[in-house]
């Protein structure tokens, strides 16, 4: 089995979370996904706050991206909610209305490009659970996480709307869950465990007083289930739970120190790769305890 | 002291208000407002509702009765985080948070956009990204063995003058020009309206 994709960057991944970018690049060919670069490629951009201001500038420069993966003939792929949301549905905004779509079309032709609407956009999580399989992906484990609770978030976008995603249940998914397991792993039930982190829609950055309570009442939640570590499928989630925590502490001196991974980054040092490869330790938040626990010379700073 | 008169036409005026108001929303966004029976579920889903006074239902309710600038130049419409659990439970199919999201673009209009996301949208248009790279982050990436600037939009000058073009074209400067100049904000009332 080969699989090839545009690879969608986004803004966070490279410009905030490299590590995310690293293990995508040292995993993913591992396990039969080949990546090819959108080089030029823009912010998608941003469905909470870009959406929010002008949606005709959201679906304009959306669509830009989405011709520079028709130019490669590829799908893209994403490894971020909130790429694949605004990616997903500017496609099919453009492909179910005529006006929306002559009106981009005419923009992009100032620019040399043109929307045919042949490509499909999908996310990292859809396609390891989907098209390479837990199985797969066990074969690749050579570390399995086998002590680890990880508490999962799937981060709103990934599964909501329904009409548009379509792929798991929006209330009660179980696509994540498996796929941590595949590794070695627990995945342990929380509290309100679909609750929203709190980061999108311009929340985090708007007011962010409002976003951090969302944040706070989560992660005492994955506290109370005595998770090891989180982890989620979408950068700003990953941004808001793991700079958050030095928000917390800094604006109201809460305390957490609950590691944050993205899967693909759970997936690597389930396959060998070291906390450092991996970017774990650039992250605000890293600790003994999970070190301690993986163990086995990945584990240490 | 009021007259007969206008007792009489105080109903017709509230019936005139409304039509104009979640008709211009309806559409805008291309979702039927007036569907909203009211039934509070969006409410009670909403995360950010559970640690503010935001009421997705007051929201629906507002503009389906024509309070136009309480609802535009309000904080409110702002506190959705966009999870769309509102959109999942609505047993009237309502894409409530596509109305957020329409409600928020018309609010631009009355100067309505939160100072934070103007930086945000300065970013995008100087850069191409809503989250530019810095300094720390480039050294990052050299140590994680990968390109100091990722192949994106930050790599290419042809790239990024295609995003300016675009966001010209497509009015974003002027969306952001229009929101900088009107600055009227004022508080929806919390209280009084017996909606």
């Amino acid at each position: 089995m080969s699989l090839k994709y545009a690879f969608f960057l986004g803004c966070v991944v490279p410009n905030r979370y490299p590590g995310i970018e690293a293990a995508s690049r040292k995993v993913l060919p591992r396990i039969g996904v080949q990546l090819e670069d959108l080089t030029g490629a823009s912010c998608c951009p941003a469905p909470g706050v870009i959406g929010s201001l002008s949606r005709d500038s959201w679906l304009t420069l959306a669509s830009r991206n989405l011709c520079l993966a028709e130019r490669l003939g590829l799908d893209v792929l994403t490894v971020c909610n909130g790429c694949f949301a605004t990616l997903s549905d500017a496609n099919s905004e453009l492909k179910e209305s005529s006006e929306r779509r002559d009106r981009v079309t005419n923009l992009l032709h100032g620019i040399g490009l043109n929307y045919i609407g042949r490509v499909k956009v999908k996310h990292i999580a859809e396609v390891l659970g989907k098209e390479v399989g837990s199985k797969k992906i066990q074969e690749h484990v050579t570390k399995p996480l086998s002590n680890i609770r990880i508490a999962v978030h799937y981060g709103c976008h990934l599964v909501k709307p329904r009409v548009s995603r379509n792929f798991d249940n929006p209330e009660n998914p179980t696509i994540l869950d498996e796929l941590v397991k595949a590794l070695g792993a627990e995945s342990v039930d929380y509290e309100e465990k679909m609750a929203c982190c709190g980061a999108g829609g311009g929340v985090r950055s708007g007011v962010p007083d409002v976003s951090l309570r969302m944040l706070n009442e989560k992660l005492a939640n994955i506290q109370n289930a005595k998770a090891d570590c989180v982890v989620d499928v979408c950068p700003f989630c990953h941004l808001q739970f793991d700079k958050g925590q030095v928000e917390l502490k800094q604006g109201y001196d809460i305390s957490y120190s609950i590691p944050i991974l993205h899967y693909l980054q759970a997936l690597g040092l389930a396959m060998g790769y070291s906390v450092s490869e991996l970017g774990l330790d650039q992250q605000y938040i890293w600790n003994q305890a999970i070190a301690n626990k993986l163990g086995g010379g990945n584990g240490t700073k | 002291m009021a007259t007969a008169k206008t007792d009489l036409e105080a109903p017709r005026k509230i019936v005139s208000r409304r039509n104009d108001f979640a008709n211009e929303v309806t559409k805008a966004g291309g979702v039927n407002i007036n569907k909203c029976l009211q039934c509070g579920r969006c409410t009670a889903s909403c995360p950010s509702g559970k640690h503010t006074a935001y009421r997705t239902r007051m929201i629906i309710r507002r503009a389906m009765a024509g309070f136009r600038e309480e609802v535009l130049a309000g904080d409110d419409i702002w506190l959705c985080t966009t999870c769309y659990t509102c959109y999942e439970r609505c047993p009237r199919g309502i894409d409530v948070v596509k109305v957020i999201q329409t409600l928020r673009n018309m609010s631009m209009r009355v100067g309505g956009m939160l100072p934070a996301h103007r930086a945000v949208a300065l970013n995008l248009y100087k850069t191409g990204h809503a989250v530019p790279i810095d300094p720390d982050n480039k050294d990052k990436r050299l140590k994680l063995g990968l390109p100091e600037v990722p192949p994106t939009v930050h790599s290419s000058s042809i790239a990024l003058s295609e995003v300016h073009e675009l966001l010209e074209q497509a009015g974003f400067l002027d969306v952001l020009e229009t929101a900088l100049t009107k600055q009227i904000r004022v508080r929806p009332p919390e209280e009084g309206l017996f909606l």
